[in-house]
């Protein structure tokens, strides 16, 4: 029993939709129907949804967390929850979809494999649902399903979501769209959430949980070893009195004892000695495991210099970068103000020298001649920073390719940004 | 990599972060089965160099005495130290009142021995084993919490966190809480202390207690809790799922003697463990409230 639960899979994923296309009963519907929700929590909903009015218990109210968001009955921030079936775990990161909230669906995107985007079957295909595609794409989402919801309000016509997918698929047609899949589905009432509905015969593809619970995670392709140094592990004991760690959590590919290691930027190259979990000693480590690795020998390494595979296809080392950027700070974007940037385990001083256009986040188009970016804007920018980076494109690799912006006064976090 | 794996990976991440971006960082230690995981964590992470981070217990001097000497025997084996802020002190100093009549905890009173044993300590980062599929206002909790200079959670004003890049920067008097299970669930946890075979205090497997019975929940006969005259002691088999302060620690009835009789248990459960949690059942939204004003 208790080794069935051991070797399940994590799959992240990001819910968009616009107010009421019913975001919040299915994010309730997939957590009550995987048995996620406790009698308690229920409790409280059945007695939040009396106090309010609601004569059915409203499933969506399990999913609205703070206060304020309760009182204006939407949700404003990213709030995160947690589901799980035998196959695996999920982490769901449930944005706003409304324009204003556009950094918040950025900050759901960053973490996540999978993009759930709800469509209202009446409605069809929005305005913004090609919007939250974009975002979707341009966080490096690899896979999109577009959940069509509210089938029982229009029959379970096929015809309907036909159209629905045909529209989509045009009307996308100018994005870097990824993998999309599509399902019919009633949220209220489960249809093709958990089970296959009998009201969609015609539907040949698996309900949603299956969908989710089978749909391939995808890796990097390249399989370089990556990994920022994030400390220096050096024990202050006789027993391990030569010992000297560099700690980190790998950004790409395989190591195993005995590689040949290249130190960024200083370009120093060495072999590795041992990698160790804790007090376990490995032979071999992949992406995304947390280790502490020991070289064969004594060279300077610290925090924010990366150790990675010493062959030809190397990551770049610069200071000035094109990248994409979102704003998320009601104080704007100012062209050579500077700012800290945070990439990987570095810290350097940044500031912009040219906006080259901004996004219309509605319609994609670009806009040129900017010279300010206001909260929730979308741009391609240039990047200079005061030392140089060791990274590759955010599309090669999220880790190398991300960074984030740091207000040098109230040290807010004032932009994301993803190198080009 | 399978789930725990990739949590763990992540969990370890964090606190190495925690490590390098601030001064004088601590794991606040609640002697919960949260803490002990984030404990063993932070070892792992630092490993074969002692933990960077003292370990900090509030003591409401209402705890149970199996979590003190668990505390203090893990303080020993980890060669790590302890620091103790005590809520009695504060009483003594007249820094807080402590509550009367049958409700009386002193949960509440915590939230002022902490903040004070953060500005003597000066603190900067206090590492939690807080997660967020406990209780919906810790749904939108970041992973970096900042605090301002009284120590409070500002939700409408958090710092967007994207990818694994965390920002740990602040004013002069600011400080940070730090989860780094945030993204665990009660389950995970369990699952993770079988997978390690981490040791916890005696509290989580069944045992024979004086009990009795209020508000729909089993809280200890101790002396610390006054209880009505009709309510009636009785022994019975059971243990923790969650522990604090014995004045809000709800006990289950249980027979489960093996971690994995709590697996099965808490796969089959439908309660939340902070179901059993007094204070969490005072108002809606009780937790959201104290969490404005410092709490943990
Ligand atoms: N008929 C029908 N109504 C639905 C369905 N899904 C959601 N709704 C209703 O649509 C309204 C908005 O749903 P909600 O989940 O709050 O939308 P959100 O704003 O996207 O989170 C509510 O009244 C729901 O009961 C569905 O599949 N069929």
């Amino acid at each position: 029993m208790a080794n069935g639960y051991l070797d399940m899979q994590l799959l992240r994923f990001t819910t968009a939709g616009s107010v009421d296309d019913g975001k919040s009963t299915l994010i309730g519907r997939l957590l009550y129907d995987s048995k996620s929700i406790f009698e308690d929590q229920l409790e409280a909903v059945e007695q939040a949804s009396k106090s309010r009015g609601n004569e059915d218990v409203n499933l969506a109210l399990l999913t609205d967390g703070l206060k304020a968001e309760r009182e204006q009955g939407i949700t404003i921030d990213v709030a995160y929850r947690y589901f799980a079936t035998p196959k695996r775990k999920f982490i769901i990161a449930d944005t706003p979809g409304h324009i204003q909230y556009t950094r918040n669906m950025v900050t759901g995107a960053s973490t996540a494999d999978l993009a759930i985007i709800l469509i209202d079957a009446r409605h069809g295909v929005m305005e913004q649902t090609i919007r939250h595609s974009y975002i979707a794409t341009l966080l490096g989402i690899s896979r999109i399903v577009v959940c069509v919801n509210k089938m029982d309000l229009v029959d379970f016509s096929k015809d309907v979501f036909d159209k629905i997918i045909a529209d989509y698929k045009e009307m996308s047609k100018h994005l870097d769209i990824p993998d999309t899949d599509f399902i019919p589905i009633s949220a209220k009432n489960g249809d093709n959430v958990v089970n296959k509905s009998d009201n969609t015969a015609w539907y040949t593809g698996k309900p949603l949980l299956e969908y989710l619970e089978t749909v391939e995670i995808k890796k990097s392709e390249n399989q370089d070893f990556r990994m920022a140094v994030q400390y220096v592990v050096r024990p202050i004991s006789d027993k391990f009195a030569d010992f000297r760690g560099y700690a980190g959590r790998i950004a790409q590919g395989f190591l195993h004892i005995g590689d040949k290691i290249k130190v960024l930027p200083s370009g120093t190259v060495s072999t590795v000695k041992g990698i160790f979990s804790g007090a376990q000693e490995l032979s071999e480590a992949q992406e995304g495991e947390s280790v502490n690795i020991t070289l064969n020998d004594d060279i300077d390494i610290s925090r924010g210099d990366f150790l990675v595979s010493d062959n030809t296809t190397l990551p770049k080392v610069d200071n000035q970068f094109v990248i994409n950027i979102c704003w998320f700070n009601s104080s704007p974007m100012q062209i050579r103000k500077k700012y800290i940037v945070r990439h990987a385990t570095q810290e350097v001083q940044g500031l912009f020298t040219a906006i080259d256009f901004k996004v219309d986040i509605s319609t994609q188009e670009k806009i040129h001649d900017v010279n300010e970016l206001q909260l929730n804007d979308i741009a391609q920018v240039q990047l200079k920073t005061a030392n140089p980076l060791v990274f590759e494109s955010y599309k090669q690799n999220k880790v190398l390719g991300s960074l984030i912006f740091v207000d040098p006064f109230s040290f807010e976090t004032v932009g994301a940004g993803m190198i080009i | 990599m399978t789930h725990l794996n990739e949590l763990e990976a992540e969990s370890i991440y964090i606190l190495r972060e925690t490590a390098a971006q601030f001064q004088r960082p601590a794991i606040l230690f609640s002697g919960g089965k949260d803490s002990i995981v984030v404990t063993h964590l932070a070892y792992k992470a630092f490993y074969p160099a002692k933990l960077p981070f003292p370990l900090v217990h509030i003591d409401t001097g209402h705890n149970f005495k199996e979590t003190i000497e668990y505390r203090d025997n893990l303080v020993k084996r980890l060669g790590a130290d302890l620091i103790v802020g005590s809520v009695q002190e504060s009483i003594d100093k007249g820094r807080v009142k402590e509550e009367t009549g049958y409700n009386a905890s002193r949960n509440a009173l915590q939230t002022t021995t902490l903040l004070d044993t953060i500005e003597s300590n000066k603190f900067d980062a206090c590492i939690g084993g807080a997660r967020r599929d406990e209780e919906k206002a810790r749904a939108k909790e970041r992973i970096f919490s900042h605090r301002d200079e009284f120590g409070q959670w500002n939700p409408k004003n958090q710092r967007p966190e994207l990818w694994n890049i965390f920002n740990g920067k602040k004013n002069q008097g600011e400080h940070f809480r730090i989860f780094p299970i945030s993204n665990w669930t009660e389950m995970d946890v369990w699952q993770y202390i079988y997978k390690e075979k981490i040791e916890l205090p005696s509290l989580y497997y069944t045992h024979t207690r004086k009990c009795f019975y209020r508000d729909g929940q089993w809280l200890a006969a101790e002396p610390c809790i006054k209880r009505r005259p009709e309510e009636e002691v009785v022994e019975k088999q059971v243990r923790c799922r969650t522990i604090g302060d014995i004045t809000c620690t709800g006990l289950t009835l249980s027979a489960a003697h093996t971690i994995e009789d709590i697996i099965a248990e808490t796969a089959a459960t439908r309660v939340t463990e902070r179901g059993g949690r007094a204070d969490d059942k005072r108002s809606e939204t009780a937790m959201e409230d104290r969490k404005i004003n410092g709490y943990f």
